[in-house]
């Protein structure tokens, strides 16, 4: 090599070098092992579903006890019916479902105007999923996908009620960026474990669980609807309270409650 | 071979990067509270040291010395994401316990420490074994620090119940600071301490 070392032409190609090898590398890795990180992906949230339905044991199939006890349908958020199954398309089916997609996409959903919009979506889809465990004919638990705004990212979870679509079974998260041993509490199985037999929903389908700040007072007379707040999380506990109650409500899952209370979401 | 092993097992004892470098503390706060996570750590980080390492030393003699640091932080953050890709495909629970952690490999200043000090003046095999030594040696006190933080903070080893605690129908009652950052710190300080008493030529003149 007859340049000198520090040349700009020769300072430009080992930049374009180091960079050509590095992204290929990094490439490389992403496209081989992205089938599996996606499988961990669909097996964690999969793992989500069961606990929240209280389905999970230590020593489970995860994806087989899924498919023989969960049956997941596709909900119209407005009329609250059941897509009938020949009806799903490419975008529309339960199976591969991505509400972050279905979120983006106008033709599926509508900008939230901002006062009425506690939970901060932005936009509100107009499909979403639903998982029911049933026994027989009988509904034993809906699991609901909730999600909404904590402090700094959108927290995604479940919540299940059981058969009486009053009471909680339970509630977790499987995708948010919280502070971890703040707001990252939330995935903290004590705290999930107070959502446990706690009423959300009345007789008639009003909403009633609120997330206080600070904790509960046992002598308060709704204090089987209320949960704790996590200490040094307020604005995630706060989030979590409205998107909570939004995902419950009208806006929300409440239509297709009132079809299932009726007993025909069909 | 010598002089192999001895750049291998320096970083250990005689000139651990954490306790006498005083170097990669940060996410030897962060990751400690278990032993599964640490371990997951060192494995990652023993391959971002030792590869990042002997990628600078092959490229050493060629790069300009304009763009001598940011040519290395990109080395070392590809590094870091091919880790973080394998943890997410073969780790997955442990790599949402890390989190953000693996991505702030990058930082690590022993990384980068590394590369400047040992890679771009010596040859590739000798850099990579540097790299390794010194991830072993930042390993070792996660190690001890978070031996002590799970056993006496969850009172549990590997998610085994040793100590069992009064949550699951035992008696020991988990010492919550040993979940927080700052026991940390206090582990460290006591290894250095024992260290330093243990080697005196360590000791720091005040």
């Amino acid at each position: 090599m007859s340049k000198p070392k520090d040349s700009v032409s020769r300072t430009l190609m080992i930049a374009l070098g180091v960079c050509l090898v590095c992204s290929l590398l990094v490439s490389t890795a992403a496209v081989t092992l992205s089938s599996r990180t996606k499988e961990n992906m669909r097996l964690d949230k999969i793992k989500n579903i069961l606990r929240a339905g209280d389905l999970m044991g230590e020593k489970i199939d995860v994806a087989k006890t899924y498919e023989e006890k969960v049956e997941p349908v596709l909900i119209d958020l407005n009329s609250g019916n059941i897509m009938p199954q020949d009806q799903y398309t490419e975008d529309l089916n339960p199976e591969t479902f991505n509400v972050k997609k279905i979120a983006q996409d106008p033709k599926y959903s509508k900008d939230i105007p901002s006062g009425e919009d506690p939970a901060q979506l932005g936009r509100r889809p107009q499909y979403n999923v639903a998982y029911l465990v049933k026994d027989g004919d009988a509904l034993q638990k809906v699991i609901l996908p909730v999600y909404g705004k904590g402090l700094w990212s959108t927290l995604y979870g479940f919540l299940a009620l059981n058969g009486d679509l009053k009471t909680v079974s339970g509630i977790t998260f499987y995708e948010h960026k919280e502070t971890p041993g703040l707001g990252g509490e939330v995935d903290n199985p004590r705290w999930q474990g107070l959502w446990k037999g706690k009423k959300a929903l009345t007789e008639n389908g009003d909403i009633k669980i609120q997330v206080l700040k600070g904790a509960v007072e046992p002598s308060n007379p709704n204090a089987n609807s209320q949960i704790d707040g996590l200490s040094g999380a307020t604005i995630t506990t706060r989030g979590v309270d409205l998107f909570v109650k939004y995902w419950l409500g009208d806006q929300g899952f409440g239509p297709f409650l009132d079809k299932l209370r009726e007993g025909d979401a069909q | 071979m010598n002089e192999y092993k001895k750049v291998l097992l320096d970083p250990i004892f005689n000139n651990n990067p954490i306790a006498l470098q005083i170097l990669g503390i940060c996410s030897a706060l962060a990751v400690t509270t278990k032993l599964e996570t640490s371990m997951v750590m060192i494995m990652a980080v023993i391959f971002v040291a030792a590869f990042s390492n002997a990628s600078v030393s092959i490229v050493r003699n060629y790069m300009p010395s304009s763009i001598r640091l940011i040519g290395e932080m990109t080395i070392i953050a590809s590094m870091v994401i091919i880790a973080d890709q394998f943890i997410q495909a073969f780790a997955y629970d442990v790599s949402k316990q890390l989190s953000v952690f693996v991505s702030l490999i990058i930082t690590n200043c022993i990384i980068l420490g590394r590369t400047e000090a040992f890679a771009l003046k010596n040859p590739p095999l000798i850099s990579f074994i540097d790299g390794v030594g010194n991830a072993l040696g930042y390993g070792l006190i996660l190690l001890v620090v978070g031996f002590f933080r799970e056993l006496f903070g969850s009172g549990k080893l590997f998610g085994i119940n040793i100590l069992t605690p009064v949550t699951e129908g035992g008696w020991y009652v988990p010492n919550g600071i040993m979940l927080l950052a700052p026991s940390a710190f206090i582990l460290i300080g006591l290894f250095i301490w024992v260290l330093r008493t243990w080697k005196p030529e360590q000791v720091e003149e005040a």
